[in-house]
């Protein structure tokens, strides 16, 4: 596809990756970025972007995003200047074969918008018992293992899935969450659990199962990256483990970074979340694992239909969109909690991108143009009609947010433009 | 955040929970349940005060002994009452909850009695209504799933006044499997609203929900220890799935710790009340010895919960 | 605003009611007074004409035709009826006639408790303004007031009935 050159002049460009945060100019040539500050000789501009007042950072890096819908989930993934995401493989029907996944790197490929990263089935039709052909998988484009929500039963299967992908150096991601713990449930097993009479999903569950992974990647080497925690006491276990010399990445979903069991108010289904939200101090021990570097955020961007979430909270389906939503609530918090906001960026870019080992996360000279520019200040209103997504749940829905994305590059293209 | 029982005036339009229910509309629910007492007494046990008015029983889990109640409380107001069975018919055939409410809006409902295993089904009617501006349909939550009965809550305050008058210096026990009964919420709560000395749960842990002590209750996992001093005993029933299995390993063990016979009901107050929703397991919560003596009220309660629940639903029906 | 009322004695209305009610007495007549004026004043009538039965109470808020516009009572007042009604000659005793809605809504809550042999209306006070059929064959006070004034009845510190008029213009 045909690039053109582009100069983003007069932004605050924050590129965690190279520490660079200052008011500067940068210039896109073919699909690169080419020069900052001064332009290099010859550059003749096809399009200027003004970026007075905007923040110029490289294009955001999702960790998880479910895609329905490639034609309008990745407008609004770059729409919401996510130029880059990992989908899990809890597809219908699951990323367990390497035809499957190159023809949705292909598809991904022809829409020509943010690029999509399969995440392939751990195991055969994720059902937790045969192994899915890795290698095979990872040819076709996989960049990393895993079993989206499901379990594995039996531990030794594990193992061995761990095992065989450590082999290859090929990454395991799991979500961690004991099936028999969680089993029934639908909320954190805390205060409003409780009184509302909802089944509960306890803390154990999380840390029951971060345990099991944490032994079992210190016994094959594999490595380990652990998805969508939820609590304090499961980042505390990865903190712990990390001290001790483990080489183990994690994530957190973005909504657990702003909403507690409390948003459930009385019985929103929109606030039903796999891992559930829970109480107010675990989204504080969130933020300050997301702060300190520990964890890094993910959009877990879940689009349900109206029928899925119209219907008593323990039927309803779990999850939020969040493509739209990343930005604005990564800096949102960054202002609540007074985090610099290239510290918060890189957890959004720099840090997702080196997880999944991609080529992505930077502005680096040399480097793929993938730029999201950012007005820092606009606020706007979450509503189901501007929200490009076709799912339209969120608990933000009528929420005010603050951060808003301008413009969107891919490969130097300008794929979003506000 | 916006109380989903209460319109615009503060009127009650739904009793979905005796949580955030106001002081002053529960205690209105109870006198006016009084003066419906005597209705019941007549010859003509009715009144006209509905007359005309479309309640619908939408019992989406089987109860006959609650729908029934709620019945005979709509007839002997003259409500027109239509028993809907949606646990065998709509939903069956693939209609949802708020279709299954759409349609029978559509046919002028002027009242749904809601019972369904999910918690907070009612609430979600209730939303659906206001979203559709239909907040002159009322619901009343007649069981949700481990969430509320309020209907039972309201009932049990009505008996406990009744026989106790003043609720403060009351030690009430609630006993057995809280964690799965949305009686033991509503009374709880109900409970709570109405300043109650002391209020205690008592139970083994695998029965007891984890935040139980955040709900102002004081925990006792021993029933001789809970039950001491106690002016009012509550006893819960113990579901036939729950007694063998792993939360209690049988219905013998679970009577010779939980089970209230004489011996362990003379460690409360001699004037103690024992209470017990119905149906009862003999021999498993409670002794036959107990559950027949002069200290059970359990038919008194009967009697009272026609009368709360043609109060509930006669101003609900006026507001 | 309409003329300052003078308002008479209630205690000797009473009596004087009891007065036109005595030459038509029938031998086994009842009382049954409407909550809460109208019990105060039956009581006052069964000492006066020497009736030994105990009175019947009533509440209408149950039979009320405003039910739809109002709503229920907040202070919904026990209904007891402690006698056979049945063949009975009833005096059904009220503070004040006015449409007549009242008077309707307790004749229909009385034939729920049987079929009486008559009901007569005894008020204290009779205000006009008739929406229904509706005559008291007992009256001690014809009087004519505006439609904002409300004439309520209550007893003082002493336990004597009194009329207060209050206008809602």
């Amino acid at each position: 596809m045909r690039t053109e050159n582009i100069h983003i002049r007069n932004g605050r460009l924050i590129d965690p990756g190279n520490g660079i945060d200052r008011q500067t100019d940068i210039f896109v040539a073919q699909g690169k970025v080419c020069a900052l500050g001064q332009a290099p000789a010859g550059f003749a501009a096809a399009r200027v972007i003004d970026a007075t007042d905007r923040v110029v950072c490289p294009g955001l890096v999702d960790l998880s995003a479910r895609l329905p819908s490639f034609e309008s989930e990745l407008v609004a993934a770059v729409a919401g200047g996510i130029t880059a995401l990992a989908c899990p493989p809890d597809t219908q029907p699951p990323l367990d074969e390497p035809d499957l996944v190159e023809s949705l790197v292909k598809h991904s490929e022809s829409i020509g918008l943010a690029r999509v990263f399969p995440i392939g089935a751990l195991t055969q039709g994720l059902a937790g018992e045969k192994l899915a052909e890795m290698a095979g998988l990872s040819r076709a484009g996989c960049i990393a293992f895993s079993q989206a929500t499901r379990p594995i039963f039996d531990t030794q299967v594990l193992l061995r899935a761990m095992h065989y992908a450590a082999s290859f150096g090929y990454a395991v991601r799991l979500q961690p969450q004991d099936h028999y713990l969680a089993k029934d449930g639908v909320a954190h097993d805390g205060e409003v659990a409780s009184r509302l009479g909802l089944p509960g999903i306890p803390v154990c569950a999380e840390t029951v199962a971060i345990s099991t992974a944490l032994h079992l990647a210190a016994e094959t080497g594999a490595r380990l990256h652990l998805s969508r925690l939820s609590s304090a006491a499961g980042v505390a276990l990865v903190r712990e483990a990390r001290r001790g010399g483990m080489q183990v990445s994690c994530d957190v979903p973005v909504h657990h970074l702003h909403l507690s069991e409390s948003d459930i108010g009385y019985f929103d289904s929109q606030a039903r979340f796999d891992p559930p939200l829970r109480a107010a101090s675990d989204r504080a021990a969130l933020r300050a694992a997301v702060a300190e570097g520990l964890a890094m955020v993910c959009s877990d961007h879940t689009p349900v239909g109206e029928d899925g979430k119209q219907l008593p909270f323990g039927e309803a389906l779990p999850g939020a969109v969040g493509l739209e939503l990343l930005l604005p609530l990564i800096v949102q918090w960054a202002r609540e909690d007074d985090v610099p906001l290239p510290v918060a960026l890189a957890r959004v870019s720099r840090d997702p991108a080196a997880a999944l080992g991609i080529d992505a996360g930077s502005l680096e000279v040399g480097r793929r143009a993938d730029i999201c520019v950012f007005d820092p200040e606009e606020s706007w209103c979450v509503r189901a009609e501007t929200l490009r997504s076709r799912g339209k749940n969120t608990p933000f829905l009528g929420r005010d947010v603050t951060g808003r994305v301008c413009a969107t590059l891919v490969g130097g293209r300008v794929v979003f433009e506000a | 955040m916006l109380n989903p029982q209460l319109n615009a005036n503060g009127k009650l339009n739904h009793l979905l929970s005796t949580e955030s229910l106001p002081r002053e509309v529960m205690t209105h629910i109870l006198d006016t349940a009084s003066s419906f007492l005597e209705v019941s007494d007549r010859d003509v046990k009715k009144v006209p005060l509905l007359r005309g008015k479309s309640v619908f029983n939408l019992f989406f889990e089987n109860s006959t002994r609650t729908r029934t109640t709620f019945e005979i409380a709509a007839k002997r107001l003259s409500a027109d009452v239509i028993n809907l069975d949606v646990g065998r018919s709509s939903t069956a055939k693939g209609e949802t909850l708020l279709d299954t409410i759409d349609n029978l809006v559509a046919m002028h409902a002027d009242m749904f009695v809601v019972r369904h295993a999910s918690s907070g089904a009612p609430h979600l009617i209730a939303e659906h209504l206001r979203r559709i501006g239909r907040e002159d349909v009322h619901v009343v939550n007649a069981g949700d799933g481990r969430h509320a009965h309020p209907t039972q809550g309201l009932l049990d305050m009505y008996t406990i006044r009744h026989f106790k008058r003043d609720f403060s210096g009351l030690k009430v026990a609630i006993v057995g499997d809280i964690l799965h009964s949305r009686v033991a919420r509503s009374d709880i709560f109900a409970l709570a609203t109405l300043e109650t000395g002391e209020v205690r749960a008592v139970g083994p842990q695998t029965l007891l929900p984890s935040a139980i002590g955040r709900m102002g209750v004081r925990v006792f996992n021993d029933l001789r220890e809970g039950i001491r001093d106690c002016d009012v005993v509550i006893m819960l029933r113990l579901q036939n799935e729950r007694m063998n299995g792993a939360l209690l390993p049988s219905a013998g063990e679970y009577f010779n710790c939980y089970g209230l016979t004489p011996e362990i009901l003379a460690l409360a107050r001699p004037d103690a009340i024992v209470m017990h929703p119905g149906p009862m397991n003999r021999g498993v919560e409670i002794d036959s010895l107990v559950a027949d003596g002069r200290q059970a009220v359990i038919l008194s309660q009967v009697t009272f919960g026609i009368a709360v629940r043609m109060a509930v639903m006669s101003i609900l029906a006026g507001n | 605003m309409p003329p300052p009322l003078t308002l008479p004695d209630a205690e000797a209305q009473c009596a004087a009611l009891a007065g036109l009610i005595r030459p038509k007495l029938p031998s086994n007549a009842a009382l049954v007074g409407i909550h809460s004026g109208g019990v105060w004043i039956a009581q006052r009538l069964k000492t006066l004409l020497g009736l030994q039965e105990e009175i019947g109470l009533i509440d209408v808020s149950f039979y009320r035709d405003d039910f739809g516009e109002k709503g229920l009572h907040p202070q919904v007042k026990r209904t007891s009826v402690p006698f056979e009604v049945e063949g009975r000659p009833l005096i059904l005793v009220d503070d004040v006639l006015y449409t007549g809605r009242t008077t309707r809504a307790a004749i229909n809550e009385l034939f729920d408790y049987g079929r009486p042999a008559g009901i007569r209306l005894a008020v204290l006070a009779d205000r006009g303004g008739r929406e229904l059929p509706i005559y008291a064959e007992f009256c001690a006070w014809q009087v004519e007031l505006a439609d904002s004034q409300e004439l309520v009845l209550e007893p003082d510190a002493a336990g004597r009935l009194q009329w207060r008029c209050i206008d809602h213009a």
